[in-house]
């Protein structure tokens, strides 16, 4: 569903930008059911701080795909990717850079990066989706980690291609589509410098302290979208 | 129009029959009470429609108070009581207004009677309608007999009022606002949509504190009533921008997310019945582990629990998704700072799915997963046959409506076309009606049909490293962890209190949390000996509303206690006076 190499993404109709908060959230649903399955008291607790956590960063999420929605007038990804396209330079307005913002923070939390959740440690004051899949190992473990991995390439995806579409390839030829692969790996390799470069400069967020994180993340999407009001 | 309430409601009333026991009066007060709902809905003038209210409101009484041996539920029989005849009041009072202007109480001679109407008096007959209807919807604040009376009811009867009864404020409040009141000025679609959105949130939080099993779900009923009126709000703002065909989108919304609702909500209520049935406690602290013992109801529980966290491919995500585009089309239809109102509602809403899903979580999590907390879970047994197969039936159909929504938007047509005279289910679809398009020309689409049957096809991939990986390996089952103590019990697992602790925390500004903690110990508090711990949340309404509006009206009755002595003297020139007035009255 998101445009990760071409500007037309082959599940397109089959849903957009909602669709794709949704799938999201369905694989969500079950792992906090699985961190509550073994009856241990750390999985409980893992879902219980996922579940707020992700309560908490869905509505900016959401408010940043809409005002980036508003200005190409659809929630299809591929719609949405292509308006940027045209727009050339023009895409670069306040409204779009503080939806950037704030998805970026909420791609931080998702994903469970450092100022959020520490994905490197078992200590049971910190740990979120670690808590969750404490019980499991083998190839259970295998799967929830690469789908871990899978959310985590989406969602950068998503904010690549769809603030910076540039490189992606309009036709289906195999040489525009290895280009658009190229240009791929270069923003994703650019995103992951950010979020890397975050994670050297800050520090482990108190558990009660990510909420106001989260809470600036949804006024940075708000004022985004004042701006599309302001501007045009 | 009233085809179609049929049969959305009819829908509802398969489910009651397959419910639980239909014992003697039980079942005739529940036949009853399916009839009166039936009147209501399919009444062609004001005086039938009132019959059918009262006769409803009655019944419902009588089967809300069914367990009358319980001081709980003869309180909660009581406000409910109280609270339906304030609505019926107000929506007396309200078809007044229109019938002193028409003259006609047949609701055809009723259309558009808005028209006709002085401003003022159209706004106030708006307003009088919007408080009964919304009493009976449970929209906030005015809810509070939602969440008293439906866990003390019978699990079926919870269900079907859960389900059809509340609905019907929804059905009146559509019938009178868009069919009769005209077109609406701004400021009933900005109520609406903000009362909507308030009581999604509001009743979403609520709900999330809730540990009785139906209370919560009591709460989710007020939640998804916000979110129909969240769309009915964006369609009466359309309509005061003079676009019908997105007001018909709101509408649509609006209707598909009823009949959901409807469908959903009783699954969930009848898998709480079937397990109030197997355990004999509403209180999920004491539940747990269930999955092991009553699968099917799991099954249909986790079904109905998807459904109503608005996640795909099943229907409450559908109705949410065309939720969402009529509220992202509103803010290029609309003019003034009002447009700014539909994206954060928009943000709201995605609030509303993400603690509810939390919730069901909570719920699903608690109740049937893990190991049992109490004996009685742990003895529970499996539903009886004919409360599985109402509940697989249920379940069913929340998968058909979500997986082809496209059929069913056809029926909503007449509606839509009556109301607001747009038939949008030609629009609504695309690709052979397997998709589901936002009208116009580039909206968006969706397809939880494609969906589901791309992760069909996706899933040889995962399966097939699955089974690779699965060659010559030996699976060890261990206990969980439990730190190095000996054994986990029961007692250590995450509780529905603990589970809900991060977000009470976090809107503790709302809640207002109380606890108390009392410890006893020896030399240092780190060794208590006895611990006592309790918190304690109570609504906001209840408190600044309810109890000083209740002394009120207790201390206004004391003085009128006095008019009443039982001296006969006193009585005779009462009646003399009132004798008196009334002749000088009619001179």
């Amino acid at each position: 569903m998101v445009p990760l190499v071409a500007a037309r993404a082959p599940l397109g109709m089959f849903g957009g930008a909602l669709a794709l908060v949704g799938v999201l959230a369905l694989g969500r649903f079950f792992l906090a059911l699985a961190g509550l399955d073994p009856g241990s008291a750390f999985g409980g607790m893992g879902s219980s701080r996922e579940m707020t956590l992700s309560a908490l960063a869905e509505p900016t999420m959401v408010l940043a795909i809409f005002t980036v929605a508003l200005s190409a007038g659809s929630t299809d990804l591929g719609r949405m990717v292509r308006a940027g396209q045209d727009a050339g330079w023009a895409a670069l307005d306040p409204a779009h850079a503080l939806a950037f913002a704030a998805l970026f923070i909420v791609l931080l939390a998702e994903t469970g990066r450092l100022p959020v959740d520490n994905p490197a440690t078992h200590l049971e004051l910190t740990m979120i989706h670690e808590a969750m899949i404490l019980e499991y190992s083998g190839r259970h473990l295998a799967f929830m980690e690469w789908g871990a991995a899978i959310k985590q390439l989406v969602l950068m995806a998503l904010l690549a291609n769809l603030f910076f579409p540039l490189g992606l390839a309009a036709e289906t030829t195999p040489l525009a589509l290895g280009r658009g692969l190229l240009w791929l790996g270069a923003k994703l390799l650019l995103l992951a410098g950010a979020v890397v470069l975050v994670e050297f400069t800050n520090a482990k967020l108190r558990l009660f302290r990510v909420p106001d994180l989260l809470s600036a993340a949804f006024v940075l999407a708000t004022l985004g979208l004042v701006s599309t009001f302001l501007f045009r | 129009m009233l085809a179609l309430a049929i049969a959305l409601y009819s829908l509802g009333y398969a489910r009651g029959y397959f419910g639980r026991k239909n014992v003697g009066v039980l079942g005739a007060l529940f036949n009853l009470l399916a009839l009166a709902t039936t009147l209501v809905v399919a009444a062609e003038s004001f005086w039938l429609f009132l019959i059918g209210w009262e006769l409803m409101a009655l019944t419902a009484y009588c089967l809300v108070s069914f367990e009358h041996e319980h001081a709980e539920t003869r309180r909660a029989g009581v406000l409910y009581f109280i609270m339906s005849h304030l609505d019926a009041v107000c929506i007396i009072l309200g078809f007044f207004l229109l019938f002193q202007t028409s003259g006609d109480a047949s609701f055809a001679g009723l259309h558009d009677v808005g028209a006709r109407m002085s401003p003022a008096r159209r706004d106030t007959a708006f307003v009088l309608f919007l408080v009964g209807f919304g009493i009976k919807a449970g929209i906030v604040p005015l809810h509070t007999w939602l969440p008293a009376a439906h866990p003390v009811a019978p699990s079926n009867v919870s269900a079907f009022m859960s389900g059809v009864l509340i609905k019907t404020g929804i059905y009146g409040f559509t019938r009178v606002v868009l069919d009769f009141l005209g077109t609406p000025p701004l400021w009933w679609g900005v109520t609406v949509l903000t009362v909507g959105t308030a009581s999604a949130v509001l009743g979403v939080l609520y709900a999330l504190m809730e540990h009785d099993l139906k209370r919560l779900l009591a709460y989710h009923s007020i939640e998804n009533i916000g979110i129909i009126l969240m769309g009915l709000g964006a369609a009466l703002l359309f309509l005061h921008a003079g676009h019908p065909l997105l007001a018909a989108l709101g509408l649509v919304a609006a209707l598909y997310h009823t009949l959901n609702h409807a469908v959903f909500k009783g699954l969930l209520f009848l898998g709480a019945g079937a397990v109030l049935h197997a355990t004999g406690t509403r209180n999920m602290e004491e539940m747990g582990g269930l999955a092991k013992r009553m699968p099917h109801t799991a099954v249909c529980f986790l079904v109905g629990a998807v459904a109503i966290s608005a996640l795909p491919p099943l229907n409450g995500f559908v109705s949410e998704w065309l939720t969402y585009q009529a509220l992202l089309r509103g803010f290029s239809t609309t003019e003034s700072l009002v447009r700014l109102l539909f994206p954060l509602s928009g943000a709201l809403l995605a609030l509303t799915g993400a603690l509810a899903a939390a919730c069901f979580v909570k719920a699903f999590g608690i109740t049937f997963l893990a190991q049992p907390r109490s004996e009685h879970a742990a003895r529970a047994h499996e539903a009886a046959p004919a409360m599985r197969l109402g509940m697989a039936l249920l379940a069913a159909a929340c998968a058909v409506l979500g997986l082809f929504p496209a059929l069913l938007l056809q029926w909503l047509d007449p509606v839509t076309q009556q109301l607001v005279g747009v038939s949008l289910s030609g629009q609504l679809t695309a690709a052979g009606g397997l998709v589901l398009a936002s009208p116009g020309a580039q909206g968006g689409t969706v397809s939880p049909l494609g969906l589901t049957l791309a992760g069909v096809c996706l899933l040889p991939i995962p399966l097939g490293l699955w089974l690779g990986f699965a060659r010559g390996t030996k699976v060890r089952r261990g206990p969980t962890w439990d730190c190095g103590l000996s054994g986990l019990t029961p007692r250590m697992e995450y509780t529905a209190t603990g589970f809900s602790k991060p977000l009470r925390m976090v809107f503790k500004a709302l809640f207002q949390p109380r606890r108390e903690v009392q410890r006893e110990y020896d030399f240092s508090p780190y060794f208590a000996k006895t611990l006592r711990f309790e918190s304690h949340v109570e609504e906001v309404f209840e408190e600044r509303m309810y109890r000083p509006a209740r002394l009120l009206i207790v201390r206004v009755a004391r003085r009128v206690r006095r008019l009443q002595a039982g001296s006969i003297h006193a009585y005779l020139l009462y009646i003399f006076i009132t004798l008196v007035l009334l002749l000088w009255w009619t001179a």
